[in-house]
């Protein structure tokens, strides 16, 4: 059996009395990288926040076996769980250099400025503009440094919420290139919301479609790849 | 109309000195509204609160003066951050209204409680900037009874004079300090570089607790995007309670500092205050913290200047010392209708 690094059973979420997820099982196994696909509304970004319990839920989640379910958000940070949430959440207030050193807020040691240069070597462009306030960055620039915003935290899980949205398309796959390598070099794994699904597949080792709150269809990404259903509603074939 | 130009230095002065007290306590306003983007209508009771205790430290234990208004800071820091605690996070952060009552209830319930305990008569304090130490040179004046409870000035004939009474009457008083120079024929008061001074020591310790400090980041950070701070892992509400307590902080040095020249504590006397720190806020641009500096001195030269100087000495309409505090209300209308971020204050347009 792999290890595995977050499991979901039954989740619900809801916001208010609008149920947005009703009873979803998947997991996420240790430097994997796992996609959900799905339409507008459909959930996925309320999986993620499910996860970092930031909406009302029900059901379990365990990371490593131990339960997280009702764990503090901070708390469920300091476990190792970073998540870039959709429409990139910088801090345009405040300077590139203080949004990576925010990103390693829950850490102690004293490493946090070696580990900033060395996203500054994957990320130059940040460099250039490490003392520019975050709010100035291009769309493209915000989410490299709400990335490397959150691997300051040295996750083992890195939760993606469509990072490819408002990108250019070169831009996105240069994005993803990076993800990918990341994952090869280090091991990380990733769980990833996307609607470019082609991309995301590329880069998946399994994937979960999400519909109405609901898991319809999941299997490995080279299996979903060529799922006449997934393709004719994802892949735009 | 009568230009009275010889006088005006002395308003520019006088105004410039009660502009550093409301940009203090409209840095404690901006502080909580920067973290929660709301309005604390009990900032000036919680000043008041602080003002008191260091009436009770240096007056009634006979603490040193400095050490009892640190102290009184720290009392004051403690009490900001358990109110956050107990009446304001229990409450859904985005839902407005109820957190600005829960401020309005507790500004009634502190001053209410504050004249229960020492009632409503002005309590005589120790001004912290009383007197020039005497190497100061080109000092002038002041002389103040032996008991250092009556005020004495000197005056054109240099005879002693009791303030409240007029009478000259050398035994009461004797000359036991200065506490002004003149500068271009106007009194500048200790009191008034002194505050200034305060107010400067204040912002540098600001600067650095916010700008080198973790706290100071996280602050920052909760103020900038309150999601994006959990999901890296800050204690939001912990925040939002050292917020608090640093608000608390300066409304404490700023009631500390304008009870001298208010004459004592009373438990009324951040009221008006807070009413001009509102103003300062509003015209700085109430998520701008140097912004609340510089409308809190703007605020302190429009009401000095252009109400008691222009009105009352030029025009010699003595109604406008009492249109002081419409003025104020006034300045707060015309921000908030042509320019409702303020001077300095976000617009909060950015790329997305």
């Amino acid at each position: 059996m792999t290890d595995m690094m977050l499991k979901a059973e039954n989740l619900h979420a809801r916001y208010g009395a609008v149920e947005v997820l009703r009873g979803l099982d998947f997991e996420v196994p240790d430097g994997n990288v796992v996609v959900i696909l799905g339409a507008n509304g459909a959930g996925k970004t309320t999986t993620l926040r499910a996860l970092c319990n930031m909406c009302t839920t029900s059901g379990t989640v365990t990371m490593e076996g131990d339960d997280i379910t009702r764990s503090k958000t901070a708390d469920i940070v300091r476990r190792g769980v970073a998540h870039v949430p959709q429409g990139r959440g910088t801090f345009p207030e405040l300077s590139v250099m203080d949004n990576l050193k925010i990103g390693a807020y829950t850490r102690k040691d004293k490493e946090v400025n070696a580990d900033v240069d060395r996203w500054f070597e994957i990320f130059p462009r940040l460099e250039e503009r490490r003392d520019q306030l975050a709010g100035s960055l291009s769309g493209g620039e915000q989410q490299m440094l709400a990335v490397a915003r959150a691997l300051m935290c040295r996750p083992r899980l890195l939760l993606l919420d469509e990072p490819s949205l408002g990108l250019a398309p070169l831009i996105i796959e240069d994005l993803f290139e990076r993800f990918a390598q990341l994952n090869k070099e280090t091991g990380l794994t990733m769980l990833l919301v996307e609607q470019n699904a082609n991309l995301a597949l590329d880069m998946a080792d399994y994937g979960y479609v999400i519909e109405s709150g609901e898991i319809a269809l999941h299997g490995p990404a080279e299996q979903l790849k060529n799922d006449p259903a997934v393709q004719e509603a994802y892949l735009g074939a | 109309m009568n230009w009275n130009f010889e006088i005006l230095p002395d308003f520019i002065f006088n105004g410039l000195r009660d502009g550093a007290v409301y940009g203090t306590v409209a840095l404690a306003l901006v502080l909580i509204f920067k973290a929660t983007t709301l309005i604390n209508f009990a900032t000036g009771e919680l000043a008041m609160l602080g003002a008191f205790f260091v009436y009770v430290l240096n007056v009634e234990q006979g603490w040193w003066l400095w050490l009892s208004i640190a102290v009184a800071m720290a009392i004051s820091a403690a009490i900001g951050a358990a109110a956050e605690r107990a009446l304001v996070r229990p409450f859904d952060p985005d839902d407005h209204l109820p957190v600005v009552l829960i401020t309005l209830g507790l500004f009634l319930i502190i001053n209410a409680v504050a004249g229960d305990i020492w009632n409503y008569q002005v309590r005589r304090v120790n001004d912290p900037f009383g007197q020039f130490p005497s190497w100061v040179p080109n000092g002038s004046e002041l002389k103040t009874s032996s008991e250092g409870t009556i005020a004495c000035l000197e005056n054109a004939d240099g005879n002693l004079v009791e303030v409240s009474s007029g009478t000259a009457d050398a035994g009461m008083c004797e000359m036991v300090g200065r506490t002004f120079f003149e500068v271009i024929g106007a009194r500048l008061h200790y009191r008034t570089i002194g505050t200034w001074i305060a107010l400067a020591l204040a912002l540098i310790a600001l600067a650095i607790i916010l700008g080198k400090t973790k706290a100071g980041l996280a602050f920052r950070a909760v103020s900038s995007n309150a999601e994006s701070a959990r999901l890296v892992g800050v204690n939001t509400g912990r925040t939002l309670g050292f917020g608090w307590a640093l608000a608390s902080v300066f409304g404490t040095l700023g009631a500390a500092l304008v009870s001298p020249a208010l004459g004592g504590v009373n438990p009324n006397m951040m009221l008006t205050i807070l009413i001009y720190a509102l103003a300062a806020a509003a015209l700085g641009g109430l998520d701008s913290l140097g912004g609340a500096v510089i409308g809190g001195l703007a605020v302190g030269l429009i009401k000095s200047v252009l109400v008691s100087w222009f009105g009352v000495v030029v025009l010699g309409q003595a109604y406008f010392s009492i249109l002081q505090l419409a003025m104020a209300f006034l300045l707060i209308l015309i921000v908030l209708l042509f320019r409702p971020a303020g001077l300095f204050g976000t617009r909060r347009i950015e790329r997305v």
